[in-house]
């Protein structure tokens, strides 16, 4: 049954019973702990590396071992791998979620327009999205940061700029969809403007798959920054990141593999917990579920 | 069914021209000269007219539409140029030579995913919510998020540090394909798994297994008859759009293991400003990509008409 106010917006009702699916799902809540104590970790990693990153270099402690005082051991040049890692959380964090908002803006605007306007807007939009599509991401990723240099910036507009085609093919999908719904036409027949009726009617109805191809997407996100960065056309040292410490662990994997070890299973861990959550937010979000 | 062929074809023709064309920009804005790089640390002496000379003979002087006029037409002759760095060897030979190791790495790794990830994505989903289906449901989330680079490490402490069974790198005899090959399987069984399961679980409640058992046929028949044969389609066909995450797959792999293919080429021929090399891979990818899209589509098409219509 459908009201000429926009039926699907989720009223408070529904919203907590998606909150109770989500509370109900182990494995989600348990990637939503994980999630944040790496928020945390990564805010307060001054406060919880027990060393400095960069600067306290032990002598005659190159490539030892984990101890009880060096968790992780020491890497090639006798720094504490923990600390390393425990700053590499930031930079995993802030990729992730930069790329993810220049990848939502510009898939949802693309998207958005495709679905809506159709014709020839959407002939030309959906060929922009087929031809990022049948790209192997990885290997725009690697042309794209030699073309610009590698640093932090480039890498999260690179990233944000190749994999956000995803969410404008799900979005186009559902907007096309909702454009023939009844509170959408009534919208139009009482005047109301394209950009206010996309605003106010077509988007919000689109956030709740938006919001799960995010969060399933991140993870994504996260091995492609450290991909790049282990290639060294990522984040560049004296920045810390997984992949770039991965970097120095494959240059000595054979003689201290321990430092390799160590950033790839926060590597996994994080993705994990991500994709973990993406898997309950979809569940508890879903439509089809919503009966 | 002809005009949506035709209409798909020519879809994909544009999507590989736009390829081509931004990828020939942004080869072009890429900083460093090709002719200095290839002087190397300056130990070679050299004048400006040289310089010139050498860019004349490479066509860098022209336009940039006409270079990429001479060189879109060179590339639908099969011509792909030489190499900017190893002087005078064609692009083709170099694309020759690599090609035979990615396509093997591939045709291993989709082969042992099939075998794993088919069985085992329709027995979690028969056996949904039972030990099994938690199981590889775990493992199958585990290796979606597992890094091909860290898991390739990981492989080289265990098999060739440690246990010294394989080598470490590169491919001096046919032990080199078994770690790469592992860890492009485990990414593939992953994924496949997670698609087969979703596949037999929507089929389930169908109502031709619902009449079958209905009708009587045992629950083993069942499966295999009808579920299963289903299955397949589906699965099959997802594979064919998954070229581009494979190609995807195989650069960091073959890079990672020293692998001689086409992945390792390209990422050694983007750091050494390769030109002529990286833009027709580049196209060669995009080409690889939408035909098998392409030809996924099709097959697509033929089994379920509904897609043609929507079309």
């Amino acid at each position: 049954m459908e009201t000429l106010s926009s039926p699907q917006a989720p009223t408070a009702k529904r919203r907590s019973r998606s909150l109770r699916r989500f509370l109900a799902n182990r494995m989600a809540v348990i990637g939503l702990v994980f999630v944040t104590l790496m928020c945390l970790v990564a805010i307060f990693a001054p406060v919880i590396a027990p060393f400095d990153p960069i600067q306290d270099i032990f002598s005659g402690t190159r490539g030892n071992p984990p101890s009880s005082e060096h968790w992780m051991g020491h890497d090639h040049l006798g720094r504490d791998l923990f600390s390393r890692v425990i700053y590499g959380t930031r930079i995993a964090l802030i990729v992730g979620l930069a790329s993810s908002l220049i990848a939502v803006v510009l898939g949802v605007a693309v998207g958005a327009a495709a679905g809506y306007f159709g014709g020839r807007i959407d002939a030309f939009l959906s060929l922009l999205i087929d031809t990022l599509m049948a790209f192997p991401l990885i290997a725009l990723l690697i042309l794209l940061a030699a073309v610009l240099g590698p640093s932090l910036t480039t890498t999260i507009i690179v990233i944000g700029m190749t994999v956000w085609a995803r969410y404008a093919r799900v979005v186009r999908a559902e907007v096309m969809s909702l454009r023939e719904r009844d509170f959408v036409s009534a919208a139009r027949a009482m005047g109301s403007q394209t950009g206010r009726i996309l605003l106010q009617h077509v988007i919000p109805n689109v956030l709740s798959s938006v919001i799960v191809l995010a969060s399933l997407q991140i993870g994504t996100i996260i091995i492609l920054e450290s991909a790049l960065s282990f290639l060294g056309l990522g984040v560049r040292p004296p920045t810390l990141t997984w992949g770039g410490i991965l970097a120095d662990g494959r240059a000595f994997i054979l003689r201290y593999p321990h430092i390799a070890i160590f950033p790839g299973i926060m590597i996994v861990a994080t993705v994990l917990a991500f994709n973990f959550v993406g898997d309950g937010l979809r569940d508890a979000l879903d439509p089809h579920q919503r009966s | 069914m002809t005009r949506y062929v035709l209409v798909r074809m020519m879809q994909g023709v544009v999507v590989v021209f736009l390829i081509s064309v931004i990828t020939f920009i942004i080869m072009r804005v890429m900083p460093g000269d090709p002719v200095y790089l290839l002087l190397g640390d300056g130990n070679i002496q050299i004048t400006e007219e040289q310089i010139q000379q050498i860019r004349t003979n490479w066509g860098l002087d022209r336009p940039l539409y006409e270079q990429y006029l001479v060189w879109a037409g060179n590339l639908l002759t099969g011509d792909f140029g030489e190499s900017l760095v190893r002087r005078g060897v064609p692009v083709r030979q170099m694309i020759m030579e690599a090609v035979p190791v990615t396509a093997l790495l591939n045709l291993y790794a989709i082969t042992a995913a099939i075998l794993f990830a088919l069985p085992l994505g329709i027995a979690s989903a028969v056996r949904k919510n039972t030990w099994v289906d938690y199981t590889t449901s775990f493992f199958s989330a585990l290796g979606i998020a597992t890094p091909n680079f860290w898991l390739s490490l990981m492989l080289i402490v265990v098999f060739a540090q440690y246990l010294r069974w394989l080598p470490p790198f590169g491919l001096r005899s046919w032990q080199g394909y078994i770690l790469p090959v592992a860890v492009m399987a485990t990414e593939e069984i992953a994924v496949l798994l997670r698609m087969t399961r979703g596949a037999v679980l929507e089929l389930l409640p169908q109502d031709f297994v619902r009449t079958a058992r209905a009708k009587g046929v045992s629950g083993q028949r069942v499966l295999w008859r009808h579920v299963m044969s289903n299955a397949m389609i589906a699965v099959v066909t997802l594979i064919g759009y998954r070229f581009a995450l494979l190609l995807s797959g195989t650069i960091i792999v073959e890079t990672v293991f020293a692998l001689p293919g086409v992945g390792r080429l390209f990422t050694d021929s983007v750091m050494r400003l390769d030109y002529q090399v990286v833009q027709s891979l580049v196209v060669i990818f995009a080409v690889i990509v939408v035909v098998a899209n392409l030809i996924t589509d099709l097959v697509y098409s033929l089994i379920d008409p509904r897609v043609r219509v929507s079309s």
